[in-house]
């Protein structure tokens, strides 16, 4: 009996999914594997599988449940320390979802836009200003999601660096459970201070609307409030940061692709969703356990038994996707997978769109000439943390 | 084409808003989909098609019979 595949598997190319996907996907698209402590689990890499799936509530996201597949322990460790909907199952995610979607509507998003444009002007003149050669991870992926976030939470601005350092912490695969607990407790007492401070005198922000909205009502305690903004943070910052360096190296690597937005920056649009799908930058959070029977694709998942509804694999599913392992902007991919799919599906989605799009509207309007400093070997990619990305990306124009 | 929506399903992910924003919108207070016409105005058949494909939850449902 040959090996199982043991998650997570290498990538052989940076750009690119495992190789194991595809040929699972063509030959054995409900398959069996194993993870870090031995553990089977189910992979699932067919594009109708993976939306059907995730959509089932038959499958349970509460890492409690015996049975829930974890990638690491360290990992493990954090998400069963999380006490919010993104680890709930209905009907109780529905009712605290739902204290937060007001924020993320498409019209909210929309009236954040011009603050949002601004943070990106500034940060391209500072960028302009310093001269090539830069890191463009701290110039300007990770610099705006923090701005945005720090605004968004009514925070003051100063802290950026803190929370991005125990955001980041909390979510490496090669922390130990001791190293992600601590991060964790950091990010919850900060987050505990500024709730008091906005108990005491309300702002305009989101957790100022929460306290007094759910708060003061008793619907929501101060304890959940701390947590809600905890889940903001890690997971709205490292993942939008994450697009902006890799989606950027993305297009520097595909200098048709460059061009093509270069010449039309309306084209930014489809660009994201484009970007979104060929990175696919959240590759295993969308993993659940079941919690009855149930029949996919000639195979009967038991209760108690694990899965991993592989996105990356789905949005490269040649069926929904024409030539998948080709970047192609112009390419309608809005029904990509990489929000993830079901009443978990990204609150945050329209307000990434909208900062991504801007983004790369704008750097390569201003700066179309950016490109690669380094040799592409010398890139060093972050493949150990649940948002897959770039350490640093040094560019040049 | 005629659309439904079962609102209480509905986890305000705003994709529907976004592809299809003559058709649906959200609500201020909790995000949930809010349909502004039930009969499908004429020229975005396509984009409800997709709006209801895309939608996480399963909310919206499309009827093609009398339209
Ligand atoms: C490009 C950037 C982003 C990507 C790729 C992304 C991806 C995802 C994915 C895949 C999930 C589903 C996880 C699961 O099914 O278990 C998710 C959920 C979530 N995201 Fe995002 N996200 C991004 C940006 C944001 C932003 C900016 C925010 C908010 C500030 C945010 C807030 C959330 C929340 C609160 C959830 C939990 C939703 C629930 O469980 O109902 N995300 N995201």
């Amino acid at each position: 009996m040959s090996a199982l595949p043991r998650l997570p598997l290498d990538r052989e190319c940076p750009m690119h999914p495992p190789k194991t996907y595809a040929r699972l996907q063509a030959n054995e698209p409900v398959a069996r594997a194993e993870v870090y402590n031995g553990d089977k689990v189910w992979l699932i890499t067919k594009y109708e599988y993976v939306k059907a799936l995730l959509g089932d509530e038959r499958f349970s996201a509460v890492p409690s449940m015996p049975g829930y597949p974890q990638l690491s322990a360290g990992v493990g460790a954090a998400a069963l320390e999380e006490r919010t909907f993104l680890r709930m199952d209905n009907p109780d995610h529905d009712h605290y979802r739902k204290m937060l979607t007001r924020e993320f509507t498409v019209k909210a998003v929309q009236r954040l836009s011009p603050r949002v444009q601004q943070m990106i002007d500034g940060l391209i003149d500072d960028m302009l200003t310093k001269g090539p050669p830069l890191d463009l991870v701290p110039a300007l992926g990770l610099a705006l999601p923090s701005m945005v976030i720090t605004l968004l939470l009514g925070a003051p601005e100063e802290d950026h660096a803190f929370v991005q350092d125990r955001a980041s912490a909390r979510i490496n695969f090669n922390a130990t459970p001791e190293q992600t607990r601590a991060a964790t407790r950091d990010l919850l007492g900060y987050l505990e201070k500024l709730v008091t401070e906005k108990e005491n005198e309300p702002g305009d922000d989101i957790l100022s609307r929460l306290i007094v909205t759910y708060g003061r009502t008793g619907a929501l305690s101060h304890e959940e409030i701390v947590h809600m903004g905890r889940l903001l943070i890690s997971a709205g910052h490292e993942t939008t940061s994450s697009m902006i360096s890799l989606g950027t190296l993305a297009l520097l690597e595909n200098p048709g692709q460059q061009a093509a937005l270069v010449g039309d920056p309306s084209l930014a649009d489809r660009a994201v969703e484009e970007l979104l799908r060929y990175l696919t930058i959240i590759p295993f959070s969308t993993r659940r356990v079941a919690t009855a029977e149930v029949e996919i694709g000639g195979h009967t998942i038991r209760p108690g038994e694990g899965v991993f509804m592989l996105t990356p694999a789905a949005n490269r599913d040649p069926e929904h996707f024409p030539e998948p392992d080709r970047l192609d902007i112009t390419r309608d991919a809005r029904h990509h997978l990489a929000f993830g799919y079901g009443v978990h599906q990204c609150l945050g989605q329209q307000l990434a769109r909208m900062e991504l799009q801007a983004v790369f509207a704008t750097l390569f309007t201003r700066i179309p000439t950016l490109r690669l400093a380094v040799p592409m070997a010398e890139v060093s990619f972050r493949d150990d943390s649940v948002t897959y990305g770039v350490r640093a990306l040094p560019v040049t124009w | 084409m005629r659309v439904r929506v079962d609102a209480g399903k509905c986890v305000g992910a705003g994709s529907c808003a976004l592809v299809a924003p003559d058709v649906f919108d959200q609500d201020d207070d909790d995000g949930t989909v809010i349909l502004l016409h039930e009969a499908v105005p004429a020229g975005h058949e396509d984009q409800v098609r997709e709006a209801a494909a895309i939608c996480p939850a399963g909310v919206i449902a499309l009827n093609h019979t009398g339209g």
